[in-house]
């Protein structure tokens, strides 16, 4: 299925080696008939949030509670970022993963900073390089440190609060992060801002998440990969949230996800996921007369200009080019503001609705250039998804993407 | 001789025995509270343990403490060595329980996000558990206090140091010269080394409240 699907777009500084993978792992507890997980098998690629999606009693947070070993499986092997998990110190073991629960879990009797600083200050961090890193990391999660960094935690909001307990997790930048229902127990306009910061923020940073909760639109909206998990922590289905939309593995994961497949492909779909347009690119040092000839050999009448980190500037045509010669600098007319490439379809179809540019660039990381977007790119992409949804053959899916 | 006339005729007698009093209670207690505090680390976690070490707290608390007091001076005769014994075990049952339930009542969330973190089970303890429990457990300081100040009185009966001299020999000759006034000075006495003592329990705890935790 998956070489149907293409895979979202990954920055290459990913770090591959930070994966964690569970291998045959049971936990009983003493006293319980039936395992609370039986046997998973499960392999979670490094950069990437993968979410464990169950009803209550699936046994998803047991699941995750055994990658930091709070509980210790009673059989199977674990291995986080390459080492033997079982093998180390529990202690070690949890001081490189960030571990961040429901309503945060902050210590009442500790100050703002205090809480951040904690493993810091367990890893024997001085004073100096404790203080600049929470102050980094209270700018991170958009808490103003002047501000917040001496309060206490009751005299948070809970969105705040969670802000902090993310903070906190990411202190000694572990590789591995844990997130236990962390939204959970938010209202939904923080939930909503606080998962579209937390997608924001694993654009700069490519963490390894695990992230485990029960709303089936927060692990489409957040989850790279989404593992669904029946009694027993039983992985019903491991797949892409379109794949899994699409292809319900079962009647359990199609009961699971319940109906309104296109809506949700187009809410919870992301640009960055679908084919974009490629259009000749420029330089603003390049020569004239190249660029009109990268133009002409390619299937549109203009160029995106982009500076040297590779952020759009501008669109040149060939009109703007006419006569000129040696480096086109200025030349060309602006861009609209670009999509993101992990904005939802809806957000991108809202912008390009709104605005009264035909071609607009897409960003990644950094406002890196990726592609370029127009209304006819997403209504290809929404309709090769239907086709699909609709059980139709993909087959003319390959000679479409170029 | 009138009730002022006494103080000021006995005033360094009655200064010395205030201070043996203050001297006592306050040792006691604080060794109750190292025991009691000790005691309740050891059976917090487990519900059984927590129900027998209350439990065994809250037999010695019954029995009358004249009775106690008269069932120590076998094993350890007169003087400090009963007193002392007896005011530590009566100052252990507030300190004992209020140790168990301020243990207890810790949110578990709370330690499990410790663990998570990776602090082992003494850094959970002195930096999470403790602080978070101490107020309950100096409320419990606190209560014990207020019971070593009236039953320090009856150390007297086993010769023991402090205020209840006065209100023993005041008890002893009643009806005699003084009588009334040494009872008089003796109870007082007591009642004003306890608010002292209370207030110095608010100003510590406000001292050692963390902000985060203060109402």
């Amino acid at each position: 299925m998956s070489d149907t699907v293409t895979e979202p777009a990954v920055p290459a500084d990913r770090d591959d080696s930070a994966g964690i993978e569970l291998i045959g792992v049971s936990k009983r507890f003493p006293g319980q008939d039936t395992p609370a997980v039986d046997d998973v098998t499960l392999s979670i690629p490094g950069g990437r949030i993968v979410v464990l999606l169950g009803p209550s009693g699936s046994g998803k947070t047991t699941t995750m509670r055994l990658i930091n070993r709070l509980i210790e499986p009673t059989a199977g092997k674990i291995t986080v970022a390459g080492r033997d998990a079982l093998g180390l110190d529990p202690g070690e073991l949890r001081r490189r993963i960030g571990y961040v629960i429901q309503d945060a879990g902050l210590f009442p009797h500790m100050t703002v900073a205090t809480n951040i600083g904690l493993v810091p200050q367990m890893l024997k961090w001085d004073k100096k390089r404790i203080a600049a890193r929470v102050d980094e990391l209270l700018e991170l999660v958009d808490l103003p440190p002047a501000a917040f960094r001496d309060r206490y935690p009751r005299e948070l909001s809970g969105g705040q609060q969670q802000r902090v307990g993310v903070a906190r997790a990411l202190a000694a930048d572990p590789p591995v992060m844990l997130m236990d229902e962390p939204f959970g127990a938010l209202d939904p306009i923080t939930r909503e801002l606080l998962q579209d910061s937390l997608l924001r923020l694993q654009e700069e940073l490519g963490k390894t998440i695990v992230f485990v909760t029960h709303d089936i639109d927060e692990a489409l909206k957040i989850g790279d990969r989404i593992a669904i998990l029946d009694k027993g922590s039983r992985v019903a289905q491991y797949g892409t949230p379109q794949e899994i939309l699409l292809n319900p593995a079962d009647e359990y994961v199609a009961r699971f996800i319940g109906g309104g497949q296109a809506m949700r492909l187009l809410k919870f779909g992301r640009v960055g996921d679908v084919a974009l347009r490629a259009v000749p690119e420029a330089g603003p040092g390049d020569d004239a007369a190249h660029v009109r000839e990268r133009i002409a050999n390619g299937d549109t009448s203009f160029a995106i200009v982009l500076d040297a980190g590779r952020r759009p500037l501008r669109w040149i045509t060939l009109d703007d080019l006419a006569g000129a010669s040696g480096p086109i600098g200025e030349r060309g007319s602006g861009t609209a503001p670009p999509i993101r490439a992990r904005d939802t379809l809806q957000q991108a179809l809202e912008s390009l609705i709104q605005i009264d540019h035909e071609w607009v660039p897409v960003v990644g990381p950094r406002g890196v250039y990726q592609g370029t977007v127009t209304l006819g790119t997403l209504q290809q992409a929404l309709r090769d998804m239907r086709a699909r949804a609709a059980g139709e053959t993909v087959a003319h899916e390959a000679g479409e993407a170029r | 001789m009138g009730f002022w006339e006494y103080l000021r005729s006995r005033r360094e007698l009655l200064v010395f025995e205030a201070w043996q009093h203050a001297s006592m209670v306050f040792q006691c207690v604080l060794l109750a509270l190292v025991l009691g505090v000790l005691i309740g680390l050891l059976v917090y976690r487990s519900p059984r343990l927590s129900a027998l070490a209350t439990g065994a707290s809250g037999v010695l608390f019954t029995v009358p403490s004249l009775a106690l007091f008269g069932l120590l001076i076998t094993p350890l005769g007169l003087g400090v060595a009963p007193s002392v014994t007896a005011l530590v075990l009566y100052s252990l049952l507030p300190i004992v329980r209020n140790t168990v339930v301020g243990l207890s009542g810790v949110d578990r969330t709370l330690v499990d996000a410790a663990r998570g973190l990776g602090m082992g089970r003494g850094r959970v303890l002195l930096r999470v558990e403790l602080p978070l429990a101490w107020p309950v457990i100096l409320t419990g300081a606190r209560v014990a206090t207020q019971l070593a100040m009236g039953i320090g009185a009856i150390a007297a009966y086993v010769s023991g140091p402090g205020l209840g001299e006065q209100i023993f020999s005041g008890l002893g000759r009643l009806g005699g010269a003084n009588s009334v006034n040494m009872t008089l000075a003796g109870t007082l006495g007591i009642i004003v080394l306890a608010l002292l003592f209370d207030a110095c329990f608010l100003l510590l705890g406000r001292l050692t409240t963390p902000r985060g935790l203060r109402v």
